[in-house]
């Protein structure tokens, strides 16, 4: 089964190493996952008002040329993510968005969602799973405390996203665990870093990116780990690196010993 | 051929202003049958009725057809009326003319044509209407009460105190319920133990009341009058009789790692215990999965310490059959699950506790032995939030969309009761509404706000932090001064959602009674039969049928035991003459008819048939008993062959109706 | 009359049944944004119920909710505040020359670091 991926813009330029460490964990995971051809930028927000169309279009492409592979859309950016699962669940479920998109792309056969729209994480999750990922780590980051950091875009809308518990999620954990390092669960792990504001209003990114940070430091993370380099971003150029943040590919990498070559 | 006379009601103004009543009876005098035909404005009154008697007795009526109100409103008065100026009420036939007609229609023309249509319909139906009699059953005179909380303690007391004999099957191994678990209770404050135990030890003197817990209904059969119910009567281990609820082995048991149910899981319990001082009855129980005697064979300490002799590791379950006339529900009521409400950090911190578990954390028998203590590290609390409509009022598919009813009192209750005892405790409430009606309610609510000094904060939590030294930072908002609230606190209190206990959907099928879509038990009529169920001989009683306090239970428990002593003090009943039969040379022993019905009222028997020249074959038939059968129709529905036929709804009758309905 | 059409669009995309507000707050309790908001998550609701489009249009908030879906996520009632705020916030930067963020001003902003995601979106939200 072949996963088709989507790294989207910023993997491509600021966040390349959250990219290259997941595509060297795929090699090691023996995965077999292609990137899309000619993809084009999802648009990183999702448009949530009821009368936009032509902002999904994009979307709706890329998501149609995974059709036409194995239906599997492999993402790893949460952004692109959230743009592409609940575009996805429009043309599921909002008859109006579908019957235009289609109208306008004049597909060969009309879209309808069918493809699956998967998270790396939830790759390593469903289709790797934590015991055979924990089986090929060979550099376990033992003793190594680090606290998840959800943000928003993975777990909301939950109805839509369908990612873990919005409130107590536990994948990251998880992940963590397998990976052999200790996790931290600190309550502002799920808290907004302040995403597209910190452009015009940064005083506001600061703050939040701060509480998220402060947050972890006291529960006693050496590190927190995210997938999204908006929140990298944030963290990281906002806030006060009292701990200090990494991409969770990159400790994968780390774990399975491929990050140096 | 029928007589038959048409009745056409104007029911005031109701029919008479959509409804040309005048032209419906001339309309009606052509029909095949009809020999007399008028209208009046109230038929249902002494009047109208009078009217009715009078025309059979002019007319020689066979049949009568009144064309008024639903048949589920007036359809006895009329068949009454019938019966006693001499024909058979069966030869009774309802036009629904109000409901279906002028309440639905504007336009005089349209009412008018519908209601002479269905005039018709019902004259074709009476056409070849035959009289029809109710058999008769005997009534059993003993009740059963499903659930041993408050409400079935209440129900059972009085349906035994009016002379019946009652059994109470509790699922737990005392009786009690939730009320037993409570601290104090609202609007006076008295202790929920003082009022109740000495209930529970009545319910335990009764010679009247039997009593069969730590046991579960297996199967229910029959109908109302003449129930037959299985009783599971689940292993305890214990030699009832020998053991004396001294408590020695409770001591012994080295497995002492069991969730204490009755004190919601706060502390633990041994693998044979009582479940409190005043449970009733009085007599351990094993836990199976706990005690290390029945998993693997290795102990048997409280045998060696039991000084009666009681303990049996050998004791299997037992079935008991009885038979019952009347059935009340009482099943009472759980805590929702808080799974969906991580925002709250129930799961992540022992301080913050739904209301129901606070209960225990001030109960004086409870596992702080009633002083309130931070559950995680045992320290006094200085300062407790709490949360409202946890899950309640909630259509967003976390909760549940009911208002909980009871949450704004107990919390008010908990406020005070804190604020008495450690007036040094600061205490918030984050509230929606205050919802107080009821006696001195509401002057409950405002004297916690008034003279404790609650602090309440109209809006809603956002989220509960678990801080990193102990604390809980509550954030919500304060709707009334515009402002997002932080909070430093030491416990949480979730005023949390009750739904009916899971065990009911179970029940509701055995007992074929109706659930909502909330799990609550459907009564018969919301306003004026709130006590029955809609199955014959079946009573709810308490939260199982929709949220309530203690006042209003004890007060449902006693009207539905009325209604049982109503249903026990007859020594018959008339059973539902609308019956089902097979055409016996038309069924060919299928079986679907009996596989359809609800009721099990259809067998099977092997009967001879001549078939002429001497000749005879044996074959397979069904065959209904008259006793059980409820008229619903379904297996003349399933019947492949058309062999099975409804009394007073034959096949041939509805397709008159329909024709007549089809003919211009 | 032009404002009642602009309510009854703005209702429409935004998607969500104000109606079914009950009034308990839950999503200013929840937003991390609140402090930096003029008019609360809450007041969208029943200001857009109130048929008070205007004030909304005006408020500071439409530029400061981050769209985290916290408000939608807890909302006991299914409303979805976040979509309301959206929706007037496209009411805004619909209209000509009423885009927040101009492209010329962007150089100033920006870092080596700055990755282009949040520039993206930050266009996204603000501009049309």
């Amino acid at each position: 089964m072949r996963f088709s991926y989507y790294p989207g813009c910023t993997l491509k330029t600021k966040a390349k190493e959250l990219n290259n460490y997941a595509l060297k964990c795929v090699e090691a995971l023996g995965l077999d996952v292609k990137e899309i051809e000619e993809w084009q930028c999802c648009g990183a927000v999702y448009p949530q008002a009821r009368d936009e169309i032509a902002t999904k279009l994009s979307a709706v492409r890329t998501l149609n040329y995974a059709k036409g592979e194995d239906g599997k859309l492999l993402t790893l950016c949460s952004a692109c993510h959230n743009v592409l699962k609940r575009v996805n669940e429009d043309m599921i479920s909002d008859a109006n968005v579908r019957l235009k998109a289609n109208n306008y792309l004049q597909l060969e056969e009309e879209y309808a969602g069918e493809t699956e729209v998967i998270h790396y994480l939830e790759m390593l999750r469903d289709y790797v799973g934590w015991d055979n990922l924990k089986a090929k780590v060979v550099n376990p980051l033992k003793g190594v405390k680090i606290g998840a950091y959800y943000g928003c875009l993975l777990l909301r809308p939950s109805k839509v996203m369908a990612f873990d518990n919005p409130e107590n999620p536990t994948i990251i954990e998880d992940f963590i665990k397998a990976i052999g390092a200790t996790p931290v669960v600190y309550p502002y792990r799920n808290e907004c870093c302040g995403a597209y504001v910190s452009l015009d209003e940064p005083a506001i990114s600061k703050k939040k990116s701060n509480a998220i940070l402060d947050s972890a430091s006291a529960n006693g993370a050496d590190m927190v780990i995210t997938a999204c380099p908006l929140c990298m971003y944030n963290l990281k150029h906002m806030g006060d690196s009292v701990v200090d943040v990494k991409y969770f590919t990159e400790i994968l990498a780390e774990a399975l010993g491929v990050k140096e070559d | 051929m029928q007589r038959i006379g048409v009745f056409v009601c104007w029911c005031g103004s109701n029919i008479a202003a959509t409804v040309d009543v005048e032209r419906v009876a001339e309309a009606v005098k052509s029909e095949p049958g009809v020999v007399f035909s008028t209208q009046y404005q109230y038929m249902c009154s002494e009047n109208g009725q009078q009217l009715i008697r009078q025309a059979i007795k002019e007319h020689n009526l066979t049949g009568v057809v009144v064309c008024s109100c639903s048949p589920r409103m007036h359809e006895a008065t009329f068949r009454k009326t019938a019966e006693s100026a001499g024909i058979n009420p069966y030869m009774v036939e309802i036009a629904n003319i109000r409901e279906q007609v002028s309440w639905i229609h504007k336009d005089i023309e349209e009412g008018t044509e519908k209601a002479i249509i269905l005039a018709r319909t019902a004259i074709a139906k009476v056409n070849l209407n035959a009289p029809l009699t109710a058999g008769e059953t005997k009534v059993t005179k003993r009740a059963l009460v499903i659930g041993g909380g408050i409400a079935g303690i209440q129900s059972a007391l009085d349906i035994a105190e009016a002379g019946y004999e009652v059994d109470i099957v509790e699922t737990k191994p005392t009786i009690g319920g939730r009320m037993a678990q409570l601290d104090k209770t609202f609007p006076t404050l008295d202790c929920a133990a003082c009022i109740l135990t000495p209930k529970m030890v009545d319910v335990a003197q009764n010679e009247k009341i039997t009593l069969y817990t730590y046991s579960e209904i297996e199967d229910v059969k029959g109908f109302v009058g003449n129930f037959s119910v299985k009783i599971r009567k689940k292993a305890r281990y214990i030699n009832e009789d020998a053991c004396t609820g001294c408590g020695v082995c409770m001591n012994a048991c080295p497995s002492k790692k069991g969730l204490n149910e009755f004190n919601q899981g706060l502390n633990n319990r041994p693998a044979i215990y009582i479940p409190f001082a005043q449970a009733i009855p009085n007599i351990a129980v094993i836990d199976p999965q706990q005690c290390l005697k029945i998993k693997n064979g290795k102990c048997g300490l409280c045998a060696m310490k039991c000084p009666s002799n009681a303990i049996d590791y050998t004791q299997t379950d037992e079935i008991v059959e009885r038979e019952y006339g009347a059935i009340v529900v009482a099943t009472g009521y759980k805590t929702i699950d808080l799974d969906k409400f991580g925002e709250y950090a129930y799961n992540e911190s022992k301080d913050v506790v739904t209301s129901l578990e606070l209960e225990r954390l001030m109960n004086a028998a409870g596992p702080t032995k009633g002083t309130l203590l931070r559950p995680s590290d045992g320290e006094h609390p200085h300062d407790i939030t709490f949360i409202q409509c946890v899950g309640s009022r909630d259509t967003s598919g976390c909760g549940k969309p009911y208002c909980s009813k009871i949450c704004c009192m107990y919390t008010a209750k908990h406020a005070m009761l804190i604020r008495e005892k450690y007036p040094d405790v600061k205490v918030h409430i984050f509230y929606i509404d205050v919802r107080t009606p009821g006696k001195n309610y509401d002057e409950f609510y405002r004297r916690a706000a008034e003279q404790y000094g609650v602090d309440y904060i109209k809006g809603m939590v956002g989220k509960v932090y678990p801080q990193p030294n102990g604390k809980l930072l509550v954030q919500g908002s304060d709707l009334i001064n515009n402002e997002q609230v932080l909070i430093e606190s030491d416990m949480v209190v979730l005023a949390t959602a009750i739904e009916p206990e899971p065990s009911v959907r179970r029940i509701a099928t055995l007992l074929t009674t109706s659930i909502d879509t909330n799990n609550f038990l459907t009564e018969a009529h919301a306003k004026l039969r709130p006590v029955e169920s809609p199955t014959a001989g079946i009573f709810l009683s308490g939260v199982c049928q929709g949220p309530k306090d203690i006042p209003e239970t004890v007060s449902q428990a006693s009207a539905c035991a009325a209604k049982v002593i109503g249903l026990l003090a007859k020594n018959t009943l008339k059973g539902n003459a609308c019956v089902a039969g097979p055409d016996e040379s038309m069924c060919n022993g299928c079986s679907v008819c009996a596989n359809v019905c609800p009721y099990g009222a259809i067998t099977y028997v092997d009967k001879e048939f001549r078939l002429g020249g001497g000749k005879t074959e044996t074959r397979r038939v069904s065959q209904v008993n008259q006793a059980i059968c409820q008229g619903c129709g379904a297996c003349t529905v399933a019947c492949p062959s058309g062999a099975m036929d409804l009394k007073g709804f034959a096949n041939k009758q509805i397709m008159a109706e329909v024709e007549a309905i089809c003919k211009r | 009359m032009e404002d009642k059409y602009l309510l009854s669009d703005v209702k429409r995309y935004s998607g969500t049944d104000t109606s079914a507000c009950m009034r308990c707050g839950k999503c200013s309790g929840r937003c991390p944004a609140y402090n930096d908001m003029d008019i609360k998550p809450h007041q969208f609701v029943t200001l857009i119920e109130r048929g008070d489009i205007e004030k909304l249009m005006q408020s500071k908030s439409i530029w400061t909710c981050l769209s985290c879906m916290a408000c939608v996520e807890r909302c006991p009632r299914n409303v979805a505040p976040a979509q309301v705020i959206e929706a007037v916030r496209d009411a805004v930067v619909r209209q000509q020359y009423a885009n927040k963020i101009k492209a010329e001003d962007i150089p100033a902003k920006i870092d080596e670091t700055i990755p282009q995601q949040l520039l993206v979106s930050a266009f996204r939200k603000y501009n049309k």
